[in-house]
């Protein structure tokens, strides 16, 4: 159904249920906030939204408010200008203005609006609370002096995660963001999925910066610097230097981190590609033999932590296969280091993720090789930052290609970075595996899309395997009940395969991915990665001749001892609350 | 058996804690001991209003209305007043200064009063179900089960025009409404018991004295909307209401009044208590709401509203408890009956905690219309201690100032609103010339500074700014500058917060402002107090020509302020002074002054 109304006396029409904020905005017309984010149900804690009806002295919330047929909205006029700059001012007095040493100096949607206001000096005395920060995990931290308590990491660590990591503490003037019970981050329920981070309006939580790391291995001359790069920091990095999200620059990333110093570049996607080879094989053999179903994907470390905590019952159900990125760490150190006579020890093994809790996946007792198979983990953000430092013109490089023999990729390995994208992948070979031949059509439509629940069936001529893909942490709840009450039972659920992503749209939209994540943004980021599948001419993962060889020089075959050794891993059960 | 005598001890908690409760009990222990326990009937009530004068003891037949009652005086009312049939002049109220009034409703404090919402309190035990039913108790619930439609019950409340006692005054029968033609298959019905005003205890004292009204009322609004729960939420700072609540929703139980089948007439209703842990801001519907849930109280933006989406996202209808106390009167009389009561705006009465410097504090109910005027000088006897009038405070922290100019405002929903104040749920604070205008307005702010749940950013932040500033006329380092200032925060507030809470809070600055702009002057110009309360701004001298020596002031000081030789006039440090005031009360020869 079609509403109709005016927006500062210029006609609009919407869906029915589209709000005053998101109606003005097909109009053109910006209204400010803070506190509201697409992905999040309006909060009202900035009150900055404020409208008015004409005729009317009542305020409305322009992002909680519904359009109605014949409303006749004013969004900007005297009075509402006085209120927002009130409010922007008196936000800016309780928020330092230490802008150029903020990780968000730039990307600060507070320091937008103090522009476009511009607010010239602070007419309210400024109070500041003592400056106390929490970076406990050494992966995320919350930096609560900057925080403006608009909400939104509380909503998404509650609401879109189901985690309730995050709360407010304290009330009136004294509220806080803070970890639960007032614990220390890393004694509290996070999954460290970062979620908080890509949501906050301002520089109130942010990732430990471990990008000194690489560079101080990169200038010792006795490391020899790999790395290797997920799917889906080739299509969001670009963001970091004006390029529109979703468009691919693996080749640039390749030549940056060549520019950078890294001795080798290799790519995530070859561990995707060997993740599909066990995991898929896992499932066959799951099915086969009569083992524990359905089988999760274990590549998302959101996800990992968070049935470690919530659903321990249901980790025999998790697939031993360890992730693309700690297989990539796992072969760097083992295989190709034999393979070209060099010492593990001396290699310094660099990933580049588009995720916060990889930097905690890392710290995981899974290492194949005697040494850490991956020892720092960077976010896309904080790449970001290097490449620019380093004065490199990422927009305009020169492209180049991975070095072999562990960093070829196939167009399965990289949609692991979307939602479905594993299941899609696994299908793919799992296919395969069962019957022998190749599946027609490569495309799974019944896993893509934006749906928080994708159910389906693939026939697997005459085996019907049953699968669900879920993203956005708190969507699992439901199906995660029904798998663990029917386990109590001693049944099965219906499923077969499940692919769970701590994020909503998956990896595109990491907590390590740069800041302005939205829908939108998340469809061309999905679209970059999806497009990148089709220009490859492999799109199977057992099609990979690099994985054909690997198997061959190294690893025999999926599940094998060596394998096993190698690539997989086990599970441990976590307390919620880690003092306890 | 019918008793010879019936006596009436108030239950509520003001005369609990002058210990009516031991009154009671030394009345039903004498007149076992005096050989009279067959002809006498000890019932505790609920309030009766005239707290000032609590705790009061009403004995039937006769009328007799005790007051400032003490425990050994339950001697003499058995052995006086039951057996010998003799009033006991020295404990009926108004003796010392006029003759005893022959009857209650003649004592000035009730002459002016109609009670519909308290029309149990302080007649009822309101631990026994069948004294309520006696009084017409549930017997709305039955018309409204077998006689009525679900329309028919809303109709009636529409013809009534009851509007919400909780502040705002939206129709209530427009909230059943949009919660009836709400879609869903579960609904709730919620009581709003989260009373917090300073000074206000409407609703604690309905509750106390009659909560079965409550209970029956939200079972018509059950059967009326399609509800099958419904839930009280109330502060745990009032363990006798929800006592009270507990041992009635018990014996409603036990009567097949609430629960499954009630009445035979096919309907299950039950009602649950949720204690509140007494955050003022959970009075606000969405935060109460969230509250129930077990979510941190904050309120939420609205739409949706409780209505379309409350509880657990299920439609609900939430009213405070006055409203609910109005209902089973309503049904049972008839809503042209309660149209009848008030004025065209504002329909029935309306109950106040008047207290503050008036002379009878207490809990008022008045038909709507009635003036501030008869409130504070008939029904309150005016000023304590002579003082002079200075100003009403109506709506509490979120309502304003109304002065002598606008004491003739009929009381309703429209009028109050016009002169910048509001009905709020009910309190009523009366202040004399001693009262400093900006200290008053710091008091209700540094209130809702203190309870403002610190989600949206006008209120958290405003508030705090807007205090400061008016911290700094107290102190006199104020400029117009800073008047501005808070001008501009208050319409940011006003404008911009969530809830009714940080919307509101400004306006007791604003009106005082408004109305006594020359005292702000004073503060800020002059760097003066001229009630002589804002302790920056003031100081303590001594007369030498009053001054005998006597050292009284110098020996009560508790900061050694005070110097002088024995029989000299002595002098105040004023560098030392903490300006208690102390010395002030003690001298008895008006040597201190305060400037």
């Amino acid at each position: 159904m079609k509403i109709h109304l005016t927006i500062n006396g210029i006609p609009v029409e919407v869906e029915a249920g589209t709000s005053v904020l998101e109606a003005a905005r097909q109009a053109g017309i910006r209204i400010p906030t803070l506190c509201y984010h697409p992905d999040l149900k309006p909060f009202g804690s900035c009150g900055l939204c404020v409208c008015k009806q004409e005729g009317s002295a009542k305020i409305l919330r322009a992002c909680a408010t519904p359009c109605a047929e014949g409303m006749k909205i004013i969004t900007h006029d005297a009075e509402l200008y006085e209120v927002r700059k009130t409010i922007i001012e008196l936000t800016m007095s309780t928020h330092p203005t230490s802008c150029l040493t903020c990780v968000r100096n730039n990307k600060c949607e507070l320091q937008k609006l103090a522009i476009e206001y511009g607010i010239r000096e602070q007419p309210f005395k400024p109070r500041l609370r003592e400056r106390v920060v929490d970076d406990s995990t050494h992966i995320i931290t919350l930096d609560p002096y900057k925080c403006i308590k608009c909400g939104r990491c509380v909503q998404v660590c509650q609401e879109l995660q189901g985690v309730y990591a995050l709360e407010f503490i304290g009330r009136g003037d004294s509220t806080s963001m803070s970890p639960a019970a007032n614990l220390p981050l890393n004694e509290s329920p996070c999954i460290k999925c970062g979620q908080c981070i890509t949501h906050c309006p301002v520089g109130a939580i942010y990732e430990q910066d471990d990008v000194s790391l690489m560079m101080k291995a990169i200038n010792d001359p006795n490391k020899i610097v790999a790395v290797q790069m997920a799917p889906s920091v080739r299509v969001a990095i670009g963001e970091e230097f004006g390029l529109e999200p979703g468009e691919i620059t693996t080749g640039k990333l390749y030549t940056a981190l060549r520019r950078l110093g890294v001795d080798y570049v290799f790519d995530t996607n070859f561990g995707a590609d060997l993740t599909i080879m066990e995991e898929a094989s896992e499932l066959v053999e799951r099915i086969k033999d009569g083992g524990v179903l359905p089988q999760f994907t274990s590549c998302c470390p959101g996800w990992v932590n968070y049935v470690e905590e919530y659903y321990p019952e249901l980790l025999d159900n998790l697939s031993s296969a360890k992730s693309p990125m700690m297989m990539q760490g796992a072969v760097t150190k083992t295989y190709w280091a034999e393979k070209l006579g060099i010492d593990p020890a001396k290699i310094y093994s660099v990933a580049i993720m588009p995720c916060t809790a990889k930097k905690d996946e890392i710290r995981r007792p899974m290492n194949a090789s005697d040494y850490k198979d991956v020892d720092v983990v960077l976010t896309t953000r904080e790449l970001g930052r290097i490449i620019s430092q380093y004065g490199i013109d990422f927009k305009n490089l020169e492209e180049s290609e991975v070095d072999s023999p562990i960093g070829e990729y196939t167009g399965a390995a990289t949609i692991f970075g979307v939602t479905g994208g594993v299941m899609e992948a696994a299908v793919r070979s799992a296919y395969k595996f069962v019957t022998g031949s190749e599946l027609d059509n490569v495309e799974v439509n019944a896993v893509r899309g934006m749906d928080e629940v994708k159910k389906g069936t693939v026939d697997f001529k005459g085996t019907p395997v049953r699968v669900a893909v879920i993203h956005g942490m708190a969507n699992a709840k439901e199906i995660l009940d029904e798998v663990r009450d029917a386990k109590l039972r001693g049944e099965r659920a219906p499923y077969e395969f499940i692919e769970i992503m701590a994020c909503r749209g998956g990896c595109i939209a990491g907590g390590g991915q740069p800041i302005g994540t939205d829908d939108e943004v998340r469809a061309k980021r999905t679209k970059g990665l999806y497009a990148d599948d089709e220009k490859c001419t492999l799109r199977r993962s057992h099609e990979n001749p690099s994985i054909i060889k690997i198997y061959d020089e190294y690893l025999e075959k999926p599940l094998s001892h060596k394998a096993h050794e190698t690539l997989h891993t086990s599970y441990k059960a976590q307390k919620v609350y880690k003092d306890e | 058996m019918a008793f010879k005598n019936y006596i009436l001890v108030c239950g509520g908690t003001a005369c609990e804690s002058s210990k009516s409760d031991q009154i009671y009990k030394n009345l039903i222990e004498e007149a076992k001991n005096q050989g009279v326990a067959d002809q006498v009937q000890v019932v505790k009530t609920g309030c009766f209003g005239f707290c000032e004068q609590g705790p009061i003891v009403k004995v039937l037949p006769e009328d007799s209305f005790y007051v400032q009652v003490k425990p050994e005086d339950a001697k003499e009312i058995i052995s006086e007043h039951v057996i010998k049939g003799r009033e006991i002049t020295r404990l009926q109220y108004g003796h010392h200064v006029r003759k005893a009034y022959e009857e209650v409703e003649d004592i000035q404090f009730y002459k002016k009063q109609k009670r519909v919402v308290l029309r149990n309190c302080g007649k009822i035990d309101p631990e026994n179900i069948d004294e309520y039913i006696a009084c017409d108790g549930y017997k709305a619930l039955e018309k409204a089960l077998f006689e009525m439609s679900e329309d028919d019950i809303i109709n009636e409340l529409k013809i009534a025009g009851l509007r919400g006692r909780g502040g705002a005054g939206f129709p209530t029968w427009m909230k059943w409404n949009f919660t009836k033609q709400a879609e869903g298959d579960v609904k709730y019905v919620v009581c709003n018991a989260d009373e917090g005003d300073p000074g206000a205890y409407m609703d604690r004292s309905t509750l106390e004295g009659d909560p079965h009204s409550v209970l029956e009322a939200m079972t018509i609004c059950g059967k009326a909307i399609g509800a099958h729960q419904g839930f009280i939420y109330i502060r745990a700072e009032y363990p006798l209401a929800i006592h009270r609540l507990e041992v009635a929703m018990k014996q409603a139980r036990e009567y097949g009044l609430l629960g499954k089948d009630i009445l035979g007439s096919g309907f299950d209703y039950d009602i649950e208590i949720r204690l509140g842990a007494g955050a003022f801001v959970c009075g606000e519907e969405t935060a109460l709401l969230q509250s129930i849930e077990g979510h941190r109280g904050m309120p939420q933006p609205r739409p949706p509203f409780p209505a379309v989406k409350g509880l657990w996202g299920k439609p609900t209808v939430i009213n405070n408890v006055e409203t609910w106390a109005n209902i089973p009167a309503i049904i049972v009389n008839g809503g042209a009956w309660f149209a009848s009561i008030g004025t065209e705006d504002s329909h029935g009465t309306k109950v106040f905690a008047l207290t503050g410097k008036i002379c009878n504090s207490g809990l008022v109910e008045v038909p709507m219309g009635t003036t501030l005027r008869e409130i504070v000088f008939d029904i309150g006897g005016g000023i304590a201690n002579g003082k002079k009038f200075k100003a009403v405070q109506t709506g509490g922290p979120s309502g304003g100032v109304i002065t002598e100019e606008n004491l003739d405002t009929p009381i309703d929903f429209g009028s109050l609103m016009k002169i910048g104040s509001m009905m709020g749920s009910g309190g009523m604070i009366v202040m004399d010339e001693d009262d400093c205008i900006v200290d008053v307005a710091k008091f209700y702010l540094d209130f809702t500074v203190d309870e403002s749940c610190g989600k949206c950013a006008p209120c958290r932040i405003g508030g705090k700014t807007l205090n400061a500033l008016l911290g700094k006329i107290t102190e006199g380092k104020a400029s117009d500058e800073d008047v501005a200032q808070m001008r501009q925060i208050a319409l940011a507030m006003q404008k911009g917060s969530l809830c009714a809470l940080g919307q509101t809070a400004p306006n007791p600055v604003l009106s005082t402002l408004k109305y006594f702009p020359e005292e702000y002057e004073a503060h800020i110009r002059d760097k003066k107090c001229p009630s002589g309360k804002c302790k920056r701004l003031i100081s303590y001298s001594i007369d030498p020509t009053k001054c005998i020596g006597c050292t009284a002031c110098a020996r009560k000081c508790p900061v050694g302020a005070i110097s002088g030789e024995l029989k000299k006039p002595h002098s105040i440090n004023t560098q030392v002074c903490i300006k208690c005031g102390v010395c002030k009360e003690t001298c008895k020869f008006s040597a201190i002054s305060v400037k």
